[in-house]
């Protein structure tokens, strides 16, 4: 019993770190047709300037208030950095979906040479309270703190989202959006503002992952962006975009069956996500959330 | 002879390899209905889409639409229809997922959105306010639609083909309201049912082959039945479905 309490939570942590990867790839796909292929280095913005703000920036530390203003600080840095993209290298490009996968794809690649220019190639000790590295026993089961942060974090933005898309104006725009972007310009709406407030969003969510791989895996490197973003697409490809709850259960759906079945079959865990993946796509290729009309007009 | 509300001049679209319009002019006077009519696929909705902007990507669209005295061929969809033109789309364009009050909350453009007149024509709207629009029947989608539309001031609405699919006893109500509508917002209308046309319109624009085959007084134009044959393929004195 302990084993499974430990293997749920830790699986519910690594599907937290996902869903924060996915929520935005899956809003700006949902809504602005666009294959963010950059999205990888949202995150590790965040991650380096987090690190970056707990070492260097006055004020901001590895603990206590201190590391909070550094993750705050990552996380603004990934959601500058995401609207700066898509104001200068996106807007130019809509209808034009090949030409954004290049170029966000280059960005992505040009991206990673510049953290190992800058910071080297290897894995640095990410900083972080002492707390996050102990564990705490629930049920029997020894949880590592950083698994519970996780779950706690994400499932905080996954309210957050969802309050923001029911209750507010901007997030009518966005549902709506999803569905039928051409109506919604139809009916006197600039449908471009929200695509950058969505980009923002997103860049914001895969920087507070950035930050909590670093703390979950205690280190950060360039390349950490890259491998949490092939998850972050099979999660969307498995939701169905556009949809935040879709998102939320393929992530609890492709972080338990990672972390149960490496546990039994040690390696094989991303086999089988792939094979759920196959099997999604096989017998509903919409996704667990997506309708059978597309958000195109 | 007073200036006209909406003037399309050498309008041309090509739409993936094939040339849906090939030069279309009329002029749409600033009251009454101007009905748009002509056999299916001639390019009604087509024309409707491109004096808005909304032809699919990739589609090369050449010619002027001016509004108001404006030209506003390149000017965005968005601030076109913030100048006070309305749409009703032939696929009704409602978003499923959304309620029907979201539906309606997300069309509202000014501070102080008519709702007394939306629900005043659609009663049923107010009473399924929390029901979600895809679980909508087609008739009550179309009023949605109509009354999204009604929430703000106009100028011109742009309507296609609100009839479409509708049983009998609807296309009748719907005909109502776009009476009634057309009596306060002139409106270019895109209709099939001649009996609804003949009832609502007082213009008539008549596409065939992606040019403009006829430009008149509807009365004339249905009062010769050989001309309203070959432009419409149809007979309309038989013709004795929808609203009569």
């Amino acid at each position: 019993m302990s084993t499974f309490i430990l293997l749920l939570l830790t699986g519910l942590g690594l599907a937290g770190l996902y869903f924060l990867v996915a929520s935005g790839l899956s809003l700006v796909f949902g809504l602005a047709d666009v294959l963010n292929f950059a999205h990888g280095l949202f995150l590790s913005v965040g991650a380096y300037a987090a690190w970056w703000a707990a070492t260097s920036l006055p004020g901001a530390g590895a603990d206590g208030p201190g590391f909070v203003l550094a993750v705050l600080f990552g996380v603004l840095a990934g959601a500058l950095f995401a609207s700066i993209v898509e104001l200068v290298l996106i807007r130019p490009l809509y209808r034009r979906t090949i030409a954004q996968v290049l170029v966000t794809v280059g960005l992505s690649l040009a991206g990673v040479a510049l953290l190992q220019v800058i910071w080297g190639a290897d894995a640095r000790p990410f900083p972080r309270p002492a707390w996050t590295s102990q564990a705490t026993v629930i049920g029997g089961a020894v949880v590592p703190k950083s698994s519970l942060l996780l779950v706690g974090v994400s499932a905080l933005v996954l309210v957050g989202l969802l309050a923001f898309l029911r209750f507010t104006r901007v997030g009518l725009v966005i549902r709506a959006g999803v569905e039928d972007r051409a109506m919604v310009t139809a009916l006197g709406i600039d449908v471009r503002k929200a695509f950058t407030l969505v980009f923002a969003i997103g860049g914001a969510a895969a920087a507070l992952a950035g930050v909590l791989a670093g703390i979950h895996f205690t280190t950060v490197s360039p390349a950490q962006g890259g491998s949490l973003l092939i998850f972050g697409f099979i999660v969307v490809v498995i939701g169905g975009m556009g949809s935040i709850t879709g998102t939320a259960w393929a992530a609890a759906a492709v972080g338990l069956v990672q972390q149960f079945v490496n546990y039994y079959a040690s390696g094989l865990g991303d086999v089988c996500v792939v094979a759920l993946l196959a099997l999604v796509l096989l017998v509903r290729p919409q996704g667990l959330a997506g309708t059978t009309e597309g958000a195109h007009a | 002879m007073a200036a006209p509300l909406l003037s399309i001049v050498d309008l041309r679209v090509r739409i993936g390899g094939s040339q849906i319009l090939h030069g279309v002019t009329f002029d749409v006077p600033a009251s009454g209905v101007t009905v748009l009519l002509g056999r299916n696929g001639v390019g009604k909705s087509t024309t409707l889409k491109a004096v808005l902007g909304l032809t699919p990507a990739g589609s090369q669209v050449t010619g002027s639409v001016t509004f108001d005295g404006v030209p506003v061929t390149n000017t965005a969809t968005h601030r076109l229809v913030r100048r006070g033109l309305g749409y009703v789309p032939e696929d009704r364009g409602i978003f499923a997922g959304l309620t029907v009050a979201e539906n309606l909350r997300l069309a509202e453009r000014v501070a102080e959105p008519d709702y007394d007149t939306a629900y005043g024509l659609f009663p049923e709207l107010k009473q399924r306010a929390r029901q979600r629009a895809g679980t909508l029947s087609g008739g009550q989608q179309q009023m949605l639609a109509i009354a999204r539309v009604l929430l703000n001031p106009n100028r011109l609405l742009l309507v296609d083909e609100p009839t479409k699919g509708l049983a009998p006893r609807l296309v009748t109500e719907v005909a109502d309201v776009v009476t009634r509508v057309a009596q306060t917002v002139p409106t270019l209308l895109v209709e099939q049912n001649l009996a609804l046309v003949r009832r609502v319109g007082q213009d008539a624009v008549v596409l065939a082959a992606g040019t403009v085959a006829y430009s008149g007084p509807i009365a004339a134009l249905l009062e010769d039945e050989a001309l309203t044959r070959s432009l419409l393929g149809v007979g309309h004195h038989h013709n004795r479905t929808g609203a009569a």
